[in-house]
């Protein structure tokens, strides 16, 4: 992958801490963020991406008089940390969350198990046609998702799945095979296939191989695939708004667009207090894999 | 020892199920998808064919002739705004920051993994002007402008996407492009700053040159996505206010489970399916290099 190699310069380089950052850059020029207008530049940054999410929090604990009738700057004049439970449970974001882990989590594992088999296909072993098959799934990448909903809404329609998550496991599943394939055929790139010579001459199938000695060896490419996949799937809008007709199974995204017509209209404590329990989960894993999640996003960014 | 990698049926056992799927759940509907285009009707009430009448109705409708502006108009400008606000926010981790730019980058790149539906819930408070005035209306109030009706009308509402997008997405752009100009030779630079180069002179005749392959992978994902833009739209405007701000993702969605047309849907996807492709294509074709290599 084109991007891993910067990524690991600018470990180096970038974020090296300790004395080892090039001379030339240490004592030449003057220390990094000293500048005054490099200063005001990161504070303007900061608060532009830090103060709405600040904003949406203080008011996530607002009560409704308190949103409507005084300054929007001000804090909440009582804490109404009630506004969580409301929408946990009156708002139903406990169960849109629970629709979602039952489709993403299934879907996740999917991908990750059909991707990397077939990755290891298309870029370790060796026949005829695996270049065209790379770029069938590659298409697959810049086709819209608009172009496949209608026959899939009239075949699970017909399939009698209608009622029920399997849609959306399903239509995540294909939609995410082709970047995964494609990602991980990249990261196999790195493994030479000698390695894998050397097991069949020690008597090891090659299913073997691809399972005991393969998957040890990508699973840090696993790990940044499923990542991305997650963000992907758990974000999507499109898919789940079509596939989903009832309340009891709406995904958190289609639960959280439906929350202004349920209530969230007139009561705003509970609206905000579901969009900061959307964004602080989210916040959770970020902050624990950050490095990670950017450069898995960055290396699969050419879903877009 | 070829004979053990070129294993037809582990090939089969491993590929075979990823293929299948991706088959069924892609390649399958694409096509049909494109036969659809040449019906009127939809799952519960049948289809019957119409020939070739969805695509004049395609040519003749003022409503795709708007959505496909707004599309474009959306595309152009949320691309050139991420990728300038990317590229000037990795120039200043790479020359200002340094060492020191790892928190910055990483609370910029947050909002990019944030739902873009919480986001623009978010937004959609944060520029509201009644029952409750928002902060930015809240801040022109206090430096003495009118509040704006930010939802009122598509032209402003326009704006609030392209901020909110911006918003959203330059953190990713920049570690992106970031990744690019971390690749720079310091050698190449200190020379240039020997001959005297500085400033903008060296970002004009060194780092943009020499970030110019990663700068259109920027650009090509940015196009790619932008043509795509759906979330976004329907969680901030829904389209509106009338149809001011319907790109053709939405178009298509509300044509074929609003108004139950999944011939006319089709056709419509059909669209910016080609958009899509040409598009891409003539990125790559100006850019002369391999989308994938990216």
């Amino acid at each position: 992958m084109a991007i891993d190699t910067p990524f690991k310069t600018s470990a180096g380089r970038g974020d090296g801490r300790g004395p080892h950052a090039g001379p030339a850059s240490a004592s030449r020029r003057r220390r990094p963020g000293r500048r005054p207008w490099v200063r005001t530049v990161v504070a303007l940054l900061l608060v532009v991406e830090v103060y709405p999410l600040i904003w949406m929090f203080l008011t996530s604990l607002k009560s409704n008089d308190d949103y409507l009738n005084n300054s929007t700057w001000s804090l909440p004049t009582t804490w109404e940390w009630g506004n969580y439970t409301d929408a946990w449970t009156t708002g139903h974001i406990g169960l849109y969350v629970q629709n979602s882990l039952l489709a993403v989590l299934p879907a996740l594992a999917l991908i990750l198990l059909l991707g990397t088999a077939a990755g290891f296909a298309l870029q370790i072993m060796v026949w005829k046609g695996r270049s065209l098959t790379l770029l069938v799934f590659l298409t697959g990448m810049m086709v819209p998702a608009q172009m496949i909903l209608l026959p899939l809404f009239t075949v699970y329609f017909q399939a009698g799945l209608s009622g029920t998550l399997w849609p959306l496991i399903l239509t995540y599943t294909g939609t995410g095979l082709p970047l995964t394939v494609f990602m991980m055929a990249t990261y196999y790139k790195t493994v030479p296939r000698e390695l894998f010579e050397a097991a069949t001459i020690d008597g090891a199938g090659i299913l073997r191989a691809f399972w005991t000695i393969s998957l040890p060896m990508v699973r840090n490419a696993i790990l940044t695939v499923g990542l991305v996949q997650f963000f992907f799937i758990w974000n999507d809008l499109l898919i789940a708004l079509t596939f989903t007709n009832s309340q009891d199974l709406r995904t958190v995204q289609v639960g959280l667009l439906n929350f202004t017509g349920d209530f969230g209209a007139t009561r705003y404590g509970p609206l905000f207090a579901a969009i900061c329990i959307n964004v602080f989960g989210t916040l959770v894993i970020y902050l624990f894999l950050n490095q990670k999640v950017m450069k898995g996003l960055t290396s699969g960014a050419v879903k877009g | 020892m070829h004979r053990v990698l070129g294993d037809r049926k582990a090939v089969l056992i491993l590929l075979g199920p990823a293929l299948l799927v991706y088959s069924l759940i892609m390649l399958v509907p694409m096509v049909w998808s494109f036969g659809y285009s040449f019906t009127e009707g939809n799952t519960i009430e049948g289809f019957t064919g119409n020939g070739l009448d969805n695509f004049q109705r395609l040519f003749s409708d003022p409503a795709v002739r708007d959505a496909l502006w707004f599309t474009a108009k959306y595309a152009v400008v949320v691309t050139v705004g991420q990728v300038v606000a990317g590229y000037l926010l990795a120039l200043l981790y790479v020359f200002f920051l340094k060492r020191a730019s790892a928190l910055v980058r990483t609370l910029v790149f947050f909002p990019v993994v944030l739902p873009t539906v919480a986001v623009g819930l978010l937004f959609q408070k944060f520029f509201q002007v009644a029952p409750q005035t928002g902060p930015v209306n809240s801040l022109l109030n206090a430096v003495g402008l009118e509040s704006v009706d930010w939802f009122g009308s598509a032209g402003h509402a326009f704006w609030v996407l392209i901020v909110m997008d911006i918003w959203r997405s330059m953190g990713f752009y920049a570690v992106l492009l970031f990744a690019g100009l971390v690749d720079i030779p310091e050698e190449v630079l200190e020379s240039a700053r020997l001959d005297g180069a500085s400033g903008l002179r060296l970002v004009r005749h060194i780092v943009l040159p020499m970030s110019f392959p990663v700068l259109m992978s920027s650009v090509v994902f940015s196009v790619n996505g932008t043509l795509k833009v759906f979330d976004c739209i329907v969680a901030l405007t829904g389209g509106g206010p009338g149809n001011g701000t319907t790109p053709l993702t939405l178009y298509m969605f509300q044509t074929s489970f609003t108004y139950g047309d999944y011939g006319y849907g089709s056709t419509i996807a059909l669209l910016l399916t080609v958009v899509c492709l040409l598009v891409t294509l003539v990125v790559f074709r100006v850019s002369r290099r391999d989308p994938m290599e990216g």
